[in-house]
């Protein structure tokens, strides 16, 4: 399994994904940067969580129209498993790729926290090793994760299981609609999520708890 | 040419920004305010000299990139 993660200017947890999936995949992957309009052939594109552009504008928005996305929207059109975790995940959606917006988090704080999400889809490439239903402690730490669709893109979205996860009852730290805490596109092959599972890994992160979802990535 | 553009967030989209501003102008004294809803200026210097072009141009860059408009709505002005 060789993965690609994309490092755009602000993004700090490319090093944190990029040691996560190494150590369960073993395979270290490739990094690409934002103006690179090529991807060499890989199993997997990361987006990882950070800053990029200082969240100016909106975040996630001028990444979102860098070089390399054009490219990222060509491998997922191609069924190029990708993955948006947090400012990645704002990435995805303001490029179109994922439906809805992150918005500002509804108590206004940054939240920091571990929360409990809920396995709902586990049919995706991330989930897949996970039962339906299974709750994991994983990270949150955004100023905007609260997730937002009209109607009738939340009933499509929950209408055809593409909500993956959802924050555990009493843990959104966001006011997200639904309690979403992530999505999958319709034909599958794209995620986003809020929380960092790579920060849940190995002991000295305190639980190894999301090392089961980069099982699945290996698989 | 000047065009200045207004974002706002759609009816409907919670604002919390605005009701933290809402509830801070109360905790200051100001009563009677009934709503707060905060948004975004830009004002962009253009070398189009023809206005409805520049309004076209604006209109674009409005849909594809200074605006969501899946929660914001925008107006152009141009002068």
């Amino acid at each position: 399994m060789r993965a690609a993660v994309v490092v755009f200017p602000g993004i700090n947890r490319d090093r944190d994904m990029v040691r996560a999936l190494e150590q369960v995949t073993g395979t270290k992957p490739y990094t690409v940067w934002h103006t690179d309009t090529e991807i060499p052939p890989v199993d997997l594109i990361v987006l990882p969580g950070g800053f990029s552009y200082g969240d100016y504008l909106r975040c996630g928005a001028i990444a979102a129209r860098s070089p390399v996305m054009g490219e990222i929207a060509r491998q997922a059109a191609r069924g190029v498993p990708v993955l948006g975790i947090c400012n990645g995940f704002q990435i995805l959606t303001e490029t179109g790729l994922l439906p809805g917006v992150l918005m500002r988090n509804a108590g206004l704080r940054f939240a920091c926290r571990k929360v409990r999400l809920s396995i709902e889809n586990n049919h995706t490439f991330l989930t897949r090793r996970m039962s339906p239903g299974a709750v994991v402690t994983c990270p949150v730490a955004h100023g905007e994760g609260n997730y937002f669709a009209d109607p009738e893109t939340l009933a499509r979205l929950e209408g055809e299981g593409q909500v993956v996860f959802r924050y555990a009852k009493h843990t959104n730290p966001n006011g997200s609609i639904n309690d979403i805490a992530g999505i999958v596109n319709a034909s599958g092959n794209v995620v986003g999520m809020m929380p960092h599972p790579e920060n849940m890994i190995e002991p000295l992160h305190g639980s190894s708890d999301c090392r089961v979802l980069f099982e699945g990535l290996a698989a | 040419m000047k065009a200045r553009v207004t974002i706002t967030l759609k009816s409907g989209v919670l604002d919390p920004q605005g009701k933290a501003i809402e509830g801070a102008l109360t905790g200051l004294g100001f009563s009677g305010v009934e709503d707060v809803r905060q948004g975004k200026y830009i004002e962009l210097d253009l070398a189009e000299t023809d206005r409805e072009q520049a309004e076209q141009t604006v209109k674009a860059m409005c849909d594809r990139l200074l605006a969501n408009t899946v929660i914001e709505n925008y107006r152009i002005d141009i002068a």
